[in-house]
């Protein structure tokens, strides 16, 4: 009875066709691919399921990805909200450029982005060569050898080939995620909230806390899910500069590839189940959490 | 508490804001700051709750120099015209909100807080409204609520930047009565920014009317209404006739004709600019239809009966003045005794007719 009346008031079309539309396309585009991991990992016995997917080297993927993932997505949730905040809230020269850029890790095929992460921080690289121990040495003005330079050495880390390679690779293709979801907002939010917190006696770090986190905090939740999801998933650029190393820098995406080349593909797809789920049960929990942080601020009643 | 204003300048790039404006807002009062958008009327506003800095000048709050002290000490309350509510608080964290801020040691505790977030609700009567978030309040109630909220922190002074100036006419009418009564309650020294003179002059012990960065008039309502200092003052305040010529014997010539005018200090031949309320002109019948007589020649071209007075809307027959018309506010009476009817020729005289000194004001 409340349908067709629903219908005949919108502009348009309601509920129906867009209901109907919606799943036909989340089927056939994401729910399909999805089912034929599923279906395929399922030619395995439990037993075999259970063996490949913990396997040391594939659990030590895991930690690595997921870790380092979540890792780069809350850093970038830091520097893309200041990053955000000061294209919304200054002028500058150049602003339009910067604006501008921090789109490129979007557009930059991943490879790219890996191939020149890599030359960077390379030992030889324009970056790593400083990192090198005797590297930061040299920019610190102190000998490897001597007091200090003794104790810098636990701090010049080498970034390519490690872990931290992968960290950086993770923090360049997520950063846009988090600017782009928080600039509208802090765009919609008004400075005069700001001036009515102050004129109220509040200091800095209280209007922060109080009046600018929990009106951004829901986008700034959902930048996050989506870097990390990102993260997860990246495999290109990461490639170059992790080196690879069995139990130390593999990461999971890696690993499908290995068993996939062997070639393993029940193996490959019963590791893909794993990264699903747990992905899946992650970005339940973020979006669990963004959509309290809303409803705490109020914006759906 | 006091609020003295010394000799404040404000640029905004080319745009000068506020010129040299000095200024003495007695302590208890409610004063308004009354002017067209652009005048600088905000502008004063921020930098004496200091939101805003003054290029120069000083604002001395209880005789004391302000002007480096910063917005979280000067202990001022305002009040923004969108309300500036924090939408992800509810109306009882929002008016609880100074005082939460407030040091630790000065700090009540929860009960006294609740206590008295409870009593402002009270005193603006929205106690039943605690638990709701400002989206699901009216425009005047959110304002209301933002106004309680600067209460909280015990301001020496209330600032309010055209605090009804988004909310529809009766609502507006209604919250500035309220207002009114609040601070006879209250006696804090307030001072509200508006370009609604009926608003000002309903509400205010005293209007500041500004025009570009400069105070034109100060004085109580009715003194400003009555003797309107300047021509910007006699033309913002109300509806006004405005005629553009120059002194002539006993008369303002306007265009070809003769405006009869007690002739005042202005000397002969001089520019001048003069006035007239739309009840200060009196409509004379034009037999002839001639140039003859005294006033100026035009043509009825609308009559609005309704209410307690007749207004007759007319256009000037003068070609040297061609673009002019003419408001005149007529009691019923004398216009039935006139029995004018649309399209009518008569002549228009000022019972009173003020003049000033063309300055080239632009007005």
């Amino acid at each position: 009875m409340a349908t067709p009346r629903i219908r005949q008031t919108r502009v348009l079309p309601g509920f129906g066709p867009t209901l109907g539309y919606t799943l036909f396309w989340l089927s056939i585009i994401v729910l399909l691919p999805l089912a034929a991991v599923f279906i395929r990992a399922s030619e395995l016995s439990l037993e075999e399921f259970w063996t490949a997917v913990t396997a040391p080297r594939v659990v030590a993927s895991y930690k690595l990805s997921f870790g380092l993932s979540l890792a780069a997505a809350a850093l970038n949730a830091v520097f893309g909200l200041t990053l955000a905040w000061c294209l919304v809230r200054y002028r500058f020269p150049g602003k339009k450029l910067v604006d501008a850029l921090v789109d490129l890790p979007f557009a930059l095929p991943t490879a790219v982005a890996g191939i020149a992460l890599t030359a960077l921080y390379a030992k030889n690289g324009i970056v790593g060569q400083y990192l090198d121990p005797d590297g930061l040495a040299r920019v610190a003005l102190f000998a490897k050898d001597s007091a200090i330079g003794q104790f810098l050495e636990p701090f010049s880390a080498k970034v390519a080939f490690k872990p931290l390679g992968i960290f950086v690779a993770l923090v360049f293709i997520g950063l846009p995620f988090v600017v782009r979801t928080v600039q509208p907002v802090l765009e919609d939010l008004d400075v005069e909230l700001e001036e009515a917190a102050v004129s109220l006696g509040a200091g800095r770090l209280q209007t922060f806390l109080r009046v600018i986190v929990p009106v951004v905090l829901p986008a700034l939740l959902t930048g996050f899910a989506l870097a990390f999801a990102r993260a997860v998933g990246e495999y290109g650029s990461v490639i170059f500069i992790a080196g690879n190393i069995p139990l130390v820098s593999e990461i999971t995406p890696l690993m499908i590839f290995i068993k996939l080349e062997q070639p393993d593909y029940a193996g490959a797809t019963a590791i893909a189940v794993v990264m699903l789920l747990i992905s899946f049960v992650l970005l339940f929990i973020i979006n669990g959490l963004q959509a309290w942080a809303s409803r705490r601020t109020g914006r759906d009643r | 508490m006091s609020i003295q204003v010394r000799h404040i300048n404000k640029q905004f790039g080319s745009f000068t804001a506020l010129d040299d404006v000095s200024l003495d807002f007695p302590s208890g009062q409610l004063v308004a700051l009354l002017g067209p958008s652009g005048c600088g009327k905000t502008t004063l506003l921020r930098i004496i709750a200091g939101l805003e800095r003054a290029d120069s000048g000083q604002v001395l709050l209880d005789g004391d120099d302000a002007s480096n002290t910063h917005v979280r000490e000067r202990q001022v309350g305002f009040v923004f015209q969108h309300y500036a509510l924090f939408r992800h608080m509810t109306v009882f964290d929002n008016v609880a909100f100074g005082i939460r801020m407030k040091p630790r040691r000065e700090r009540p505790n929860k009960a006294q807080i609740r206590e008295k977030v409870q009593k402002l609700l009270k005193l603006v009567q929205l106690e039943w409204l605690a638990d709701r978030f400002p989206a699901q309040l009216s425009g005047g109630q959110r304002q209301r609520i933002a106004l309680a909220r600067a209460l909280a922190v015990e301001p020496r002074v209330l600032l309010l930047d055209e605090p009804f100036g988004a909310l529809d006419a009766k609502v507006r009418k209604e919250l500035r009565r309220w207002l009114r009564k609040l601070h006879d309650e209250l006696h804090i020294t307030s001072i509200f920014v508006t370009h609604d003179q009926e608003e000002a002059l309903e509400v205010a012990d005293q209007v500041v009317l500004m025009n570009r960065g400069h105070i034109e008039q100060i004085g109580a309502p009715e003194e400003v209404w009555h003797r309107p200092a300047t021509p910007f003052v006699y033309s913002f305040l109300g509806s006004v006739n405005l005629f553009h010529g120059c002194v002539a014997g006993a008369g303002v010539q306007v265009g070809n004709e003769i405006l009869p005018h007690q002739r005042g200090e202005v000397a002969e031949g001089a520019q001048v600019v003069a006035f007239a309320r739309p009840h200060e002109l009196d409509i004379v019948p034009d037999a002839t239809g001639t140039a003859e007589g005294t006033g100026l020649s035009a043509r009825v071209t609308r009559i609005a009966a309704y209410g307690i007075t007749t207004r007759v809307e007319l256009d000037s027959l003068d070609e040297a003045t061609p673009e002019q018309h003419f408001e005149v506010e007529l009691t019923r009476e004398r216009a039935a005794e006139l029995g004018l009817a649309e399209g009518q020729t008569v002549r228009l005289t000022p019972s009173n007719l003020r003049v000033f000194v063309d300055e080239g004001a632009g007005i």
